[in-house]
């Protein structure tokens, strides 16, 4: 019993430290900030879905070798075209009798990576541009952002199978597509939002301080236009997925035996009337995946918008 | 003195957050005559929630509770919201203090009055147009048949605030509201305004409700003063002799202000008591 | 008017514009005006006189401007230099806007420090909290979590980071509430004698500059109508008829002198 009040004690010195109105330290207030974020975050239900289906993305990549019964290459011609509901093959099995689960656990480990390689690239070039365009302003703003309409002209599939032609097809070959052609929203994004920003009172007062230019898009500006970018690239997964699953239902994207999802959905499609399941399986994957970043995006909309003043 | 205008009784207007309930307006009680009614207080005084309670205009999850809001006979607390909105900007009207965010930006000024005019008459276009005109010479301005054909952001805050004053004064209301009209405008301009609406009650007998921060010009425009802290009114006297008001929070906030006649070496500021939430509020009503 | 050592700040022959070509606007004209050290000067007019804009041209955040703008007998040029911050800072109208909403106050105040390599910054900003009335408790807080009156004082704190001699003050409390707006002008006033400041205030509020200052300046539509000293305003003195104007209509409503109202352009 004591045990049990000695740690609901300091389960709730925790939360009062977490949600102190007078931090005691720079630590002490970012931790209180992200934890008022949170809890705006996890109020939202489907929020809290879409972060449930994202950590079990997460999680079935890191361990796609402990859950997955077979190995997703190990072919089984005795074994082919099982139904879903077989015993030992829960999904069923494909034209070459490998296991479908078996795939889509391993296909996520290609999946976020594309996603992770996406995310740390675009966005952040997007940002860059976006930022400075908008703080420097006259020819730099012009030649900057000329730049980024000439990439936003081009259809992102159309831009990315032309890439693709020309570099020859293959995973990394797509992420170089698709991330060359998804910065100039997130640049567009940003300058906006700089636009904005850039004549308030606090910039000036930042300047007034003798703050060079650097220092003010880094530590003001930026931080800024972080949460819409944040959400945006959330909401833009789902198109990253999709695009990536269609480079790959091309053909042009990860190439067989990879188990890749919209390579797998490729495949099933010559089954498609009578064994169903080898493509739909894939299908409801990326559909999952693509639903649960867009719940989380709208979530994180609502939660960091500065202008829903919190 | 006949019947008020506007009788409000045990008025409260509550907002449920998370995780309390906000108090804005707490149980207060006034009245509102053909008279100039300034009320004060500053921000978050609960103020501005007053004058939207009367209008109807809290909207859920907003809740507003009364033992009683009569309106020239009519029971407001009655009303169903078609019926306010018949009452609502035909026999009460608003004036805010953003003119800019008031009018309608792809409309011209002339066309948004008539409307106004044409919405709670029965008038043809021509005599809406007439009308108009009259109106907006009443609010002094030069040129009307300019102004009337010009769009909302071809004009100045001046300009637009006498324009929404005539939109508002046209139908001819009993009662005005006005929140802060005047506090975005320079002082010249807002004495003028203020004029304007000065005239309309001494002459048309309108009952108005002004809303203010500003205590030295309610003392100087208004007839009587309702000084409201913390969603209660505190004190209440005529205008002219508020530089005698009892209540230490009325005290305090008028020898906070700086004065240009006299040099004060230290402005004296206000040091607030816990027990003025819990004092019960004052009764405003004259009957 | 000859720079004396004592001038604190002198301009000359001011003009700012604004825009280019048919829109542009000629918000400052011709102004000239001279502070001395440790005195308070206040600029008065309504909305559009170009008072604001002289705050900022002397700040440099109005770059199109002519004339001489000369701090401590040293003219300026088109960009201001970091001593230039150390000697002259600002602090603007409105609390809501002026500080970064993502900055905790602590950083607010110490990033000057960092930008100008100051030393013991963590002290410094303990003593400044301290100046302005506002605890240690309220370091670590971020501008949503904090009053419009305590906002001012962080950013009047800020703006004496660097410890400058000339502090620009613009509408600083015409945001507030009267009962706040009384206990930012006392703590002006305060850290005027204890910092020997400069103060150039800039409000649409007679009473404010009345209160506030030692001499003032009129301005309408970007010209300096009329220099005078507070005293001459109290005896109701003003020579120029917009001035008498102003003073009347900031004493309250009174319906017949509104007809007697004439425009200045």
């Amino acid at each position: 019993m004591t045990d049990h009040a000695i740690s609901h004690g300091r389960r709730s010195a925790w939360l009062a430290w977490l949600t102190s109105e007078t931090p005691s330290s720079r630590m002490q207030a970012r931790c209180v900030q992200w934890f008022l974020g949170w809890l705006g975050l996890a109020r939202n239900p489907l929020a809290m879905l879409g972060l449930a289906i994202v950590l079990v993305l997460i999680g079935a990549a890191i361990f796609a070798p402990l859950l997955a019964p077979y190995d997703p290459l190990a072919q089984d011609l005795t074994r082919r075209l099982l139904p879903p509901g077989t015993a030992g093959n829960l999904l069923g099995t494909d034209e070459l009798g490998r296991d479908i689960l078996s795939r889509l656990l391993y296909g996520a480990r290609i999946t976020l990576y594309v996603v992770a390689l996406v995310v740390f690239t675009a966005p952040i070039a997007g940002l860059i541009v976006g930022t400075v365009a908008g703080y420097a302003g006259g020819w730099v703003d012009v030649v900057l952002m000329r730049m980024t309409d000439v990439f936003l002209a081009f259809p992102r599939l159309v831009l990315a199978l032309a890439f693709v032609a020309a570099l020859g097809p293959g995973i990394g070959n797509a992420v170089l597509a698709i991330a060359l052609t998804s910065w100039p929203p997130y640049a567009r994004i940003a300058r906006a939002e700089t636009l904005t920003i850039r004549n308030s009172d606090f910039i000036s007062a930042i300047r007034l301080q003798g703050a060079s230019p650097l220092r003010i898009v880094i530590g003001h500006v930026m931080p800024l236009c972080l949460s819409s970018v944040i959400v945006r690239v959330t909401l833009d997964m789902a198109g990253i997925i999709l695009t990536a699953a269609g480079l790959g239902f091309l053909g042009l994207g990860a190439q067989p035996p990879l188990p890749e999802w919209g390579a797998m959905i490729s495949t099933g499609r010559q089954f498609i009337l009578d064994q169903w399941w080898v493509a739909a399986m894939p299908g409801l994957a990326i559909f999952t995946v693509s639903l649960g970043f867009n719940l989380l995006g709208d979530g994180l909309r609502d939660a960091l918008d500065p202008r829903s003043g919190r | 003195m006949s019947a008020p205008l506007l009788e409000v009784e045990g008025l409260s207007v509550r907002f449920p957050t998370r995780n309390r309930v906000v108090e804005a307006v707490r149980n207060i009680s006034f009245s509102v005559g053909r008279e100039k009614v300034g009320i004060v207080g500053e921000s978050g005084s609960g103020k501005t929630m007053t004058g939207r309670a009367v209008l109807g205009l809290i909207r859920p999850p907003g809740i507003v509770e009364a033992r009683k809001m009569q309106f020239d006979g009519t029971d407001l607390l009655a009303l169903s919201e078609r019926e306010y909105r018949s009452i609502r900007g035909n026999r009460i009207a608003m004036v805010m203090q953003d003119p800019k965010f008031s009018l309608n930006p792809v409309m011209t000024v002339g066309r948004q009055i008539a409307e106004a005019y044409q919405v709670h008459t029965a008038a043809s276009r021509s005599e809406a147009r007439l009308r108009t005109l009259e109106m907006l010479e009443a609010v002094r301005i030069r040129d009307p048949e300019r102004v009337f054909g010009a769009y909302p952001h071809e004009v100045s805050g001046g300009m637009g605030q006498r324009i929404m004053i005539a939109m508002m004064l046209i139908p001819d209301p009993d009662l005005l509201i006005a929140d802060e009209p005047t506090s975005a405008l320079d002082v010249t301009v807002q004495m003028q305004v203020l004029a304007i609406v000065d005239d309309l009650v001494s002459q048309r007998g309108m009952g108005l409700m002004f809303v203010s921060h500003d205590l030295n010009l309610v003392a100087s425009f208004c007839d009587r003063v309702i000084i409201m802290y913390a969603g209660q009114i505190v004190e209440t006297c005529k205008a002219s002799e508020l530089h005698k008001a009892q209540h230490p929070y009325t005290r305090g906030l008028l020898a906070s202000l700086p004065r240009v006649d006299q040099p004060i070496p230290r402005l004296s500021t206000l040091t607030r008591d816990e027990a003025w939430k819990t004092e019960p509020g004052v009764d405003a009503r004259i009957l | 008017m000859p720079a004396s050592s004592d001038t604190a700040l002198l301009i000359e022959h001011l003009d700012v514009r604004f825009g280019k070509h048919e829109d542009e606007v000629h918000a400052v004209r011709d102004v000239s005006l001279s502070v001395r050290r440790g005195e308070s000067f206040g600029l008065v007019g309504e909305s559009g006189s170009g008072k604001s804009t002289v705050l900022r041209a002397i700040a440099g955040l109005a770059r199109d401007w002519t004339g001489r703008i000369s701090v401590d007998g040293d003219d300026l040029g088109p960009k201001r230099t970091k001593a230039f911050y150390e000697t002259v800072q600002m602090v603007f109208q409105d609390p809501y806007g002026s500080l970064h909403p993502r900055h905790t106050v602590d950083r607010t105040l110490s990033e000057p420090g960092r930008i100008h390599e100051v030393e013991n910054i963590d002290e410094r900003v303990n003593e400044l909290l301290r100046d302005v009335g506002l605890g240690p408790e309220f370091r670590f807080r971020y501008p949503h979590q904090l009053s419009g009156g305590q906002r001012q004082r962080v950013a009047i704190a800020r703006a004496l980071m660097l410890e400058p001699k000339i502090l620009l003050l613009d509408e600083p409390t015409s945001a507030l509430d009267v009962s706040v707006q009384a206990e930012i002008l006392n703590l002006l006033q305060r850290l005027k004698a204890e910092h020997k400041l400069t103060y150039v205030l800039v409000s649409h509020d007679l009473s404010v500059i009345a209160h506030m200052c030692d001499r003032m300046a009129v301005m309408n539509a970007g010209r300096v109508v009329e220099e005078m000293t507070v005293d001459q305003l109290r005896r109701a003195e003003p020579s120029h008829n917009y001035t008498r104007q102003l003073l009347k209509a900031s004493l309250g409503y009174d319906r017949a002198a509104v007809d007697a109202l004439e425009t200045f352009d």
